[in-house]
């Protein structure tokens, strides 16, 4: 299962929850799939989401959950210590882990190989983190919702991306209509 | 140990209703974190790696907060496509409170090679940068919190050797 089959088994599961998505593919992939003014598209700055999805946790008490990518965790890998020595109950974050740098050509990844992002984010102090297939991913994200616990969840994806347009929308309308949500 | 220009800096970002700071340590911010780390009013969340703490800053934004990061000018070398892509492109308000190594004063010639592009990169970037060389000049920074909302962008606040060791 790539991930955007993923994402759409994931349509019904995530629904009044604030979403922080990763660059590329994965925004336009949800753009395409479930559009929302709670999606926040990350239309640059590879590695980030993560911790855009840390920063808005802390300042509401709304769910947020941040799709993010290996490659993308990677690059930014001091957020597995920053999420796990300030753990908020309400932030979920989601690995997809397809092992490729999907945006850029699927080139491999280490996290493909010999390094596990699950042992990283539990050596890292994350208390609650699951690996999973994923097909098992929607009920790992409805058990981490209903948990109210801060959750990791690396969701083991094959490798490719569905051809989706790129998001045109303007930055700002974006960001202020996340911001009404948020603050709704 | 805190002086009373750590203090006072931070009075002036809860007067202005700052109240989430991330940061990198400097020596010369050493102070001020210690001090912002104790004061009720503001989340501070220390950061590995200053694009990351952008990061953090651009989510405690859109909930709802008013964001600082508090680092040393060599990290705008890690920090350029992040103030471009995050923080300029979505129009987010951002005081960085920025130790300005290398300057005169400055005991470690490797941090002269980055001061050199500091004001280069502040320019290039179009990032409203305010120097800050003797301590008199902290009356400035309530003005410049102001500004950096108002406009909705990134604020440089360069504070070199001169300006923390003319501080009381």
């Amino acid at each position: 299962m790539i991930r955007y089959e993923l994402l759409e088994l994931l349509k019904p599961v995530i629904t009044d929850e604030l979403v922080v998505c990763n660059i590329g593919s994965p925004s336009q992939e949800l753009h395409e799939i479930d559009d929302q003014p709670s999606n926040f598209y990350m239309l640059g700055t590879m590695g980030l989401a993560s911790s855009i999805g840390l920063g808005l946790a802390m300042a509401t008490d709304k769910k947020v959950i941040a799709i993010d990518g290996d490659g993308s965790v990677l690059t930014n890998m001091g957020t597995l210590a920053t999420i796990g020595n300030n753990a908020r109950n309400n932030f979920i974050l989601l690995i997809v882990d397809n092992g490729s740098y999907g945006s850029t050509g699927d080139q491999p990844t280490y996290a493909g190989a010999r390094t596990s992002l699950a042992k990283v984010a539990e050596a890292c102090g994350c208390d609650t983190v699951v690996e999973c297939s994923a097909a098992e991913t929607p009920d790992a994200v409805k058990a981490a919702l209903a948990a109210d616990t801060m959750t990791i969840i690396v969701s083991k994806c094959d490798s490719g991306n569905k051809k989706c347009p790129v998001i045109t929308m303007n930055p700002i309308v974006i960001r202020q209509r996340f911001m009404d949500e948020v603050a709704r | 140990m805190a002086k009373d220009i750590d203090r006072r800096i931070i009075q002036d970002l809860l007067d202005n209703k700052v109240d989430f700071v991330t940061s990198v340590p400097c020596k010369q911010l050493a102070g001020v974190i210690e001090v912002v780390d104790q004061t009720d009013g503001i989340l501070h969340v220390p950061c590995n790696k200053e694009d990351e703490g952008m990061g953090l800053c651009a989510g405690a934004f859109m909930g709802g907060m008013r964001p600082l990061i508090m680092m040393q000018n060599t990290a705008l070398g890690v920090t350029l496509n992040s103030l471009a892509t995050l923080i300029q492109f979505y129009q987010i308000p951002l005081p960085m409170l920025i130790s300005y190594r290398g300057e005169v004063g400055e005991p470690v010639a490797c941090q002269v090679e980055m001061a050199l592009h500091t004001k280069a990169f502040l320019n290039q970037m179009l990032i409203p940068t305010y120097h800050l060389h003797h301590a008199s000049q902290i009356e400035e920074l309530p003005g410049i919190l102001k500004h950096t909302q108002m406009c909705c962008k990134p604020v440089a606040i360069l504070t070199d050797a001169s300006f923390w060791g003319s501080a009381k």
